[in-house]
């Protein structure tokens, strides 16, 4: 067979999404963002609304965040891209707005922004990426870091006198009447993202509805700061990280 | 229905104005000596008339992001605040400045630092014209000495703002927030449809159609070399600002010997301090920059000529002095008198000071 | 003509309402006017002041420290601002709850007995109103129609039917005014 045979459109099993962009990832081999960006991607592709989109990157690993995805998108500055949101969709209702945001971002210096605009129900889907530390500047403590776990300003583990408790925010979000669903995902294996990528379809199409915010939290990994190859940060995610954030939904709408 | 006559406060004017002027948006956090704006908003309750959003944001943090998103649409948005808000909006109008997006934004300054006081000042002087927040920036800052230009200036300031891809603030104080005066008012100007904004913001982020390349919004640049040659692109136009974009007005200089430099709230006392000196036989002009960044330089040099001496009265410790004396070059005595605290000169001292400091 | 007036009272003695309806009469009859308050904490419950100057020409400073009349409504006011009053200037003030009258020599100085007044018609509210009755027969700057128009536009619809007692107050202000010091 010749490659030309081969790539046939017939005998495609895969292919990119368009929603995507050709730029190359900076993400680390192993990484949980690179399938999150595709999984969101393809529910645009899927919805076809690729046209209606406006998404709000933060700051944190998936700053560049626009340049991976093809569709209009805003840089935030940290901890503020609920509220970016919320002046995008108030400003165009007819869009859907989305955030993706990791830890630090969302729970730390956002935790404001976050509560405030869950609580007034704004109508956008928030994609809140948890791998327990900070990436992008180089394996710091998070909100979200467990308790025992080693970060280069936790070097001898987090403990509850120094650093007081990791943070369940999703629970918190799940308490308000302003988030209308509320789900905790995770992407270590194909079954798990098959079932994120219908919670993620699930948030955007709940923002036809009008009835508040979406939010998805996914258990990541970190497997360059964690300290350990990838497939033993995925193994750590399931036996340490689960536990402490078990996986389903929080909150759905009632039928 | 043409224009129209109104008595309103300097706040309630900012808002009126907004309303009229088509603004999509306005992002705000009750503060005093403000929050008539956002109070006057909520009562025209205009997203049921023009469709304008009104939102009471969670923090000044919140509100200013507000702005940069819905600018980043294209969209005309607006927030407002006093001085202790505006420091806390220095980070958003940074990035704005960096991902080069108009907004307008609004101090109705109160004394400082810190909490300080809720009556007027104009201590913000140098956070407004030198930056305010991290990096080479700079806000066009246009600054109202009555409620009319409080009502005018929102319209030009998103002339501006627009023109030049750049945040520009509205300079007030609680006194030009607070006093009520007689406004003309113009008719509604229909806000900007969605083909206005795409055809005429090609950056805008409205949701990407398929015939153009995805627009992102990001003050961003890792690449040194690159981030440089930005830096450039905004420099070249705030050069372009500076030529074209003072404003000032002259009052009594023709025959001055003596000058008043000021704006704002102290611009109006020094009008009445000129008639009290002109009845004792004083010959005093004002000199009014409106626009604080750019600062009419060359103009005060040249009104400056034939003056014996300078008197820059603000209220504040001893700002705009700095600009005075530079576009003076110093080659006139210069002066500063100010108040401080939220304390307001009277007429009187002013003249006081400019017989006991100038002449 | 420019009228350089100070209001002071206690907050919820309708001072800042006096002014606003004396500028906006004002205005409406094509006259500049800027209406200054006192704001802040001293509003609430303590003593509230308004600058309201009234002028055929453009108005300079809307901050003024000497006045060509002071409307005084309580003592802490009375001692603050008596001594602001041009040479030649007027002075009007209700003596209830005074107990150091004005002293002046220099100046004009009638007393007005608004707030008995105002209790004897039965509306405290109609108080500010013969104040501004009061003032408004020494020095008419704004003719009556025009006060009417003022408070059209001053109040809000929902209080349009108490137009004529506010007008009928204004009346009764100008026959109750007592000279104490006449020039």
């Amino acid at each position: 067979m010749t490659r030309e045979e081969i790539i046939k459109p017939e005998n495609l099993v895969y292919r990119r999404t368009p929603v995507l962009t050709d730029n190359v990832m900076h993400y680390c081999p192993g990484c949980g963002h690179g399938t999150i960006h595709r999984i969101i991607a393809e529910v645009i592709e899927e919805m076809g609304i690729q046209d209606k989109v406006i998404g709000i990157s933060p700051v944190g690993c998936s700053v560049f965040a626009y340049n991976y995805f093809d569709v209009d998108f805003i840089e935030a500055a940290h901890g503020r891209a609920p509220a970016c949101a919320t002046a995008v969709k108030r400003l165009n209702p007819d869009k859907f707005v989305f955030t993706y945001q990791g830890d630090g971002d969302l729970a730390a210096i956002g935790t404001a922004e976050t509560i405030h605009a869950c609580n007034r129900g704004e109508n956008i889907t928030m994609i809140f990426v948890n791998n327990a530390i900070y990436g992008m500047t180089g394996g710091q403590m998070a909100p979200t870091t467990l308790l025992g776990m080693k970060t280069v300003t936790t070097p001898y583990g987090r403990t509850v006198e120094a650093n007081g408790y990791p943070l369940r925010i999703t629970d918190i979000i799940a308490s308000l009447p302003g988030a209308y669903y509320v789900t905790r995902q995770a992407v270590f294996t194909p079954a798990h993202v098959r079932k994120c990528k219908k919670a993620i379809r699930q948030a955007f199409e709940n923002q036809k509805l009008k009835k508040g915010v979406s939010f998805v939290e996914v258990v990541s990994n970190c497997n360059s700061n964690w300290k350990m190859p990838a497939v033993k940060a995925n193994e750590w995610l399931e036996e340490n990280m689960l536990p402490f954030y078990p996986l389903g939904d929080l909150k759905v709408p009632e039928k | 229905m043409a224009k129209e006559l109104k008595l309103m406060k300097g706040n309630e004017a900012i808002a009126e104005s907004a309303i009229r002027h088509g603004v999509d948006g306005y992002f705000g956090y009750p503060i005093t000596p403000q929050s008539e704006v956002l109070e006057h908003l909520a009562l025209e309750n205009p997203i049921k008339t023009t469709g304008m959003v009104v939102l009471q944001a969670e923090s000044e943090t919140a509100s200013i992001n507000m702005v940069y998103a819905g600018a980043s649409c294209g969209k005309k948005v607006m927030t407002s605040s006093s001085s202790p808000g505006i420091s806390l909006m220095q980070e958003g109008l940074s990035y704005m400045a960096g991902a080069e997006l108009p907004a307008v934004v609004v101090n109705v300054v109160r004394g400082g630092p810190g909490l300080g006081t809720i009556q007027p000042s104009q201590a913000d002087y140098f956070q407004s014209t030198k930056g305010g927040g991290h990096g080479d920036y700079r806000l066009i800052t246009l600054a109202p000495a009555s409620v009319q230009e409080m009502y005018d200036f929102v319209g030009l300031a998103f002339e501006l703002a627009f023109k030049y891809r750049n945040p520009a603030l509205i300079l007030s104080d609680g006194m030009i927030g607070q006093v009520m005066e007689k406004v003309v008012i113009d008719d509604y100007q229909p806000r900007w449809t969605d083909e206005y904004i795409a055809e005429h913001f090609p950056w805008a982020t409205v949701g990407k159609p398929a015939t153009r390349k995805h627009n992102f919004i990001t003050s961003l640049e890792l690449d040194s070399a690159v981030q440089e040659q930005n830096n450039i692109r905004i420099q070249k136009k705030y050069k372009e600002c500076e030529e074209k974009e003072v404003r000032y007005e002259m009052i009594n200089c023709e025959d001055a010997d003596y000058l008043f430099v000021a704006y704002g709230s102290s611009a109006r006392i020094c009008q009445k301090s000129i008639e009290l000196a002109r009845a004792e036989g004083i010959k005093v002009g004002l000199f009014r920059p409106i626009t604080l960044w750019p600062f009419p330089s060359k103009q005060l040099k040249e009104a400056a000529k034939n003056v014996k001496g300078i008197l820059s009265v603000e209220m504040n410790a001893g700002q705009m002095i700095e600009d005075v004396k530079l576009a003076t070059e110093c080659r006139v005595k210069t002066e500063h008198y100010g108040r401080n605290g939220g304390m307001i000169p009277d007429p009187n001292e002013i003249l006081e000071a400019l017989k006991k400091q100038i002449m | 003509m420019t009228e350089e007036i100070i209001i002071a009272g206690f907050g919820g003695q309708g001072v800042l309402s006096m002014g606003k309806i004396l500028a906006y009469s004002g205005a409406m009859q094509d006259k500049e006017v800027s209406w200054l308050p006192s704001y802040g904490p001293e509003m609430r419950g303590g003593t509230s002041n308004v600058t309201v100057i009234i002028s055929d020409e453009r108005i300079s400073s809307p901050r003024i420290n000497q006045f060509d009349t002071a409307i005084i409504l309580n003592q802490q006011s009375l001692d603050k601002f008596e001594k602001t009053v041009k040479p030649g200037g007027l002075l009007v003030y209700d003596p209830n709850g005074i107990t150091e009258p004005p002293t002046r020599k220099d100046i004009n100085i009638y007393s007005i007995a608004a707030t008995e007044e105002a209790a004897k018609i039965g509306n405290t509210k109609l108080f500010n109103m013969i104040v501004l009755g009061g003032f408004l027969k020494i020095k008419p700057i704004v003719n009556s129609e025009f006060i009417q128009k003022g408070l059209e536009k001053s109040l809000p619809p929902r209080h349009h039917n108490l137009i004529p007692a506010n007008l009928e107050a204004i009346e009764t202000g100008k026959k109750i005014l007592n000279p104490i010091n006449v020039l």
